[in-house]
């Protein structure tokens, strides 16, 4: 077994390289970009880890995970306990290892980072998640006694995963209910197959279920349940409202309604969650990007998502943003792979005007040049026209990658539930609770489009407030 | 899996499908959908619901074999289950007592047009109903309709049951004829919803339409099925389905719908091509026993 170098040793060991596809070879694939650690590879990377007596890394994750504590299991080879360790505050490690932008997190407040490169955390949890799902571990139902209550969660993403598995560890019946035919939220119809393959969400629902957690799909809560039939008949006492950022934003500029223009949502939807890259075998279609010029305008997360699964399917595909990269509110690692696989970047260009023929189908787009003005209430400098910049480019297919409002379902079902000006739930930032008795939310209807690891962790801090409430009963 | 608990053709390739879903059929009110999924690499399509029985548990909707999708459907028989079906969606159909109220259904659309035929009943109106269909044997729920209407029209194309002509001709009759008129419903085929609210808007009549476009999730997630209305884009699934006649951009309607005509072409003939594979290898069983 492996033990800890004295700790100048440590500071020599470099940080371990994750093999990853070929860029060339994965630009016409669905499989995962990134391969994982070896083994060997994650010892010597957890080796790195300095054990700080007053760690800061912990600091920098929404969920807390004890991440000098599963390092050192690591280093001892003793993966599976790495694996429970992180569970203890993290039920889907798999999925966060793969998806958490740890560089702005946790990595970032790794001490060495400062003076050398920061411990691979996120990649380790990625390792002993893999390892112990290799192993066929699954979680059992947690030895508890029940508390004979009932919580509903609406929404089977991130936040509605992770408020599931603490609720049931705390003894409390879980529904979870979903409104799509498949479990796992934007994990399954948002995040693409060679970024999150939806096996490792598989896995990690069914975990949950082995744990006790009951899940229904196919169920609209603001539609085919409201919120105070829930409570009120079906016998649920607490409500936990995780339904996600739902309503995708348009750019509100003429051509919009042209056939051939898309929002990421529904882009994505068609290929990740129905399949329709394996159209005709599944029946739902997506226009064939074979060779076609594929336009995405927006430089999140979501927008590199959708112009490398158009790149997968065969598009000259090219990424279209207002201001310049550096504002660009992707992470890092995701914009450098769309650029290896060949996605063209148009900088500081912004479409005006979408065009398209007899038949309204989309043909061509006006696109104006931008330069970096004044910084606005985000603390980027803004982007202003340059006059007389206006030109022609064809264009096939349009993507629209600019966000998403909130859903109105909920809202319009249960007025009494208090909602800002976007239609965003409004809740107390420590106990989750809305303004009605027994409702909590979290996840992105609460902050507007986010992370999955800032989901995973209101889901969580929900679960807190939900246990507290059914515990003293008061409002 | 959800159970089919009746089927049965109403005309040719149009069937009544009874699906055992007591929640939907609780809640559902008129003018609702579902999203059904028929197998696990189906798609998901909306289809209105025509009816419910809450002590049933089951939610009714009636399906023209046209795609691939609704072909496969209509293979089905009770007993069978599909795998998917989720709702009711879409804000229910603004009843009021407008007066005289005039419902108009289309080949299947008359399946969409009943339910609200029979909530404007309910409401105190004086309901007049127009069918319209190809031929004889395309018309579906006369009965029913006469059940629930003051005074029910039926119009085929080719004059071989009721009046010959379109609905919009009976609908023109009874303007001309100086009858008050105060509220008119139309669904069915594009062409004949917009043809509707041309006859009505030089009358000032108010007029809805319950529209169809493509759609995947049916809930506000993808904005597949915008459509424009009043120059506005509003979401068909949850702003909708029914618009105002009079404001609604049909030609962007029709356009948007045809967007994947050639792949429905391709998906419906790799299924007859299966379809023709496996009556052919059942063929040869027979045969070899």
């Amino acid at each position: 077994m492996a033990e800890f170098l004295p700790p100048k040793e440590r500071t020599k060991l470099p940080r371990q390289v994750m093999p990853e596809q070929d860029p060339l070879i994965r630009a016409h694939n669905f499989e995962e970009v990134n391969l994982g650690l070896t083994k060997e590879q994650a010892i010597l990377d957890a080796q790195r880890c300095l054990q700080c007596k007053k760690p800061t890394c912990m600091d920098g994750c929404p969920v807390e995970i004890k991440i000098i504590d599963f390092l050192e299991l690591v280093v001892e080879e003793d993966f599976l306990g790495a694996a429970r360790k992180i569970k203890e505050d993290n039920v889907l490690p798999a999925i966060c290892g793969r998806v958490c932008p740890q560089e702005t997190q946790c990595e970032a407040k790794c001490v060495l980072a400062k003076r050398f490169e920061p411990v691979s955390i996120g990649r380790l949890e990625r390792f002993v998640a893999d390892y112990e799902m290799s192993k066929g571990i699954t979680s059992e139902i947690p030895r508890i006694d029940k508390k004979g209550k009932k919580v509903a969660v609406v929404g089977s993403g991130p936040a509605g995963l992770s408020c599931a598995g603490d609720l049931i560890n705390m003894g409390y019946d879980v529904t979870v209910f979903e409104a799509l035919h498949e479990l796992g939220g934007v994990l399954v119809y948002g995040i693409p197959e060679f970024r999150l393959p939806k096996e490792i969400v598989r896995k990690e629902v069914n975990n949950l279920r082995n744990m006790g957690v009951e899940f229904k799909t196919n169920v609209v809560i603001g539609a085919t349940y409201s919120i105070d039939e829930l409570m009120k008949e079906e016998g649920y006492s607490a409500v936990f409202v995780a339904v996600g950022a739902g309503l995708p934003w348009f750019m509100n500029i003429p051509g919009e309604s042209l056939a051939g223009v898309y929002s990421a949502n529904e882009f994505l939807t068609r290929v990740n969650l129905m399949k329709a890259y394996k159209f005709p075998e599944y029946d739902s279609p997506v226009l064939d990007c074979k060779e076609r010029r594929v336009a995405v305008f927006g430089g999140g997360n979501v927008a590199m998502d959708a112009v490398r699964t158009a790149l997968r399917l065969g598009a000259k595909a090219t990424i279209y943003y207002r201001r310049s990269e550096a504002e660009m509110p992707a992470r890092d690692e995701e914009i450098h792979h769309a650029k290896d696989e060949g996605v063209k970047f148009e900088m500081l260009t912004t479409p005006i005007e979408l065009l398209g023929d007899e038949n309204e189908r989309l043909h061509s787009m006006k696109c104006i040049r931008m330069e970096l003005g004044e910084p606005d209430a985000s603390g980027r400098r803004r982007p202003v026209p340059i006059e007389n910049s206006e030109y022609i480019e064809p264009v096939d297919i349009a993507i629209v990658a600019i966000g998403n409002g909130s859903n109105p379902l909920i809202s319009q079902t249960s007025p009494d539930i208090d909602t800002n000006k976007w239609g965003n739930i409004n809740v107390d930032g420590d106990t989750m609770r809305t303004s009605k008795p027994g409702v909590f939310a979290g996840g992105d209807i609460v902050t507007g489009g986010a992370t999955v690891i800032l989901a995973l962790g209101a889901g969580r801090q929900a679960a807190r407030g939900i246990d507290e409430y059914l515990t003293d009963g008061s409002w | 899996m959800f159970e089919i608990v009746e089927a049965r053709f109403l005309a040719q390739d149009i069937k009544l499908f009874k699906i055992y879903s007591p929640p939907i059929a609780r809640k559902r009110k008129a003018g609702q959908f579902v999203i059904i999924r028929v197998t696990e690499t189906g798609e998901r399509i909306p289809l209105t619901i025509a009816d419910s029985d809450p002590g049933q548990g089951t939610v009714t909707i009636i399906v023209q074999g046209i795609g691939k999708t609704t072909k496969e459907l209509n293979t089905k028989a009770a007993g069978d289950t599909i795998t998917d079906i989720v709702g009711p969606l879409g804000k229910p159909s603004h009843i009021e007592k407008f007066g005289t109220t005039v419902s108009i259904g289309g080949g299947v659309g008359t399946a969409i047009a009943y339910p609200t035929a029979v909530a404007l009943k309910k409401a105190g109106n004086h309901v007049i109903t127009i069918n319209g269909a190809r031929t004889k044997d395309m018309v579906i729920l006369e009965d029913e309709m006469k059940a629930v209407s003051d005074e029910a029209f039926i119009t085929t194309d080719d004059g071989s049951y009721g009046i010959h002509g379109f609905v919009t001709n009976k609908l023109q009759q009874l303007i001309d004829e100086g009858r008050q008129i105060d509220f008119v419903l139309a669904i069915g085929p594009i062409p004949m919803m917009q043809a509707v609210a041309e006859v009505t808007r030089p009358h000032g009549i108010y007029t809805v339409v319950s529209l169809n476009p493509i759609m995947v999730d049916g809930t506000g997630m993808c904005g597949g099925c915008r459509v424009q209305v009043d120059n506005k884009v509003q979401f068909a699934c949850v702003d909708g389905p029914e618009f105002d006649a009079h404001k609604v951009n049909f030609r962007n309607l029709v356009n948007r719908n045809r967007v994947y005509h050639e792949y429905e072409l391709k998906s419906l003939e790799s299924y007859e091509h299966r379809c023709k594979l496996n009556k052919q290898a059942d063929a040869l069983k027979a045969t070899s026993v």
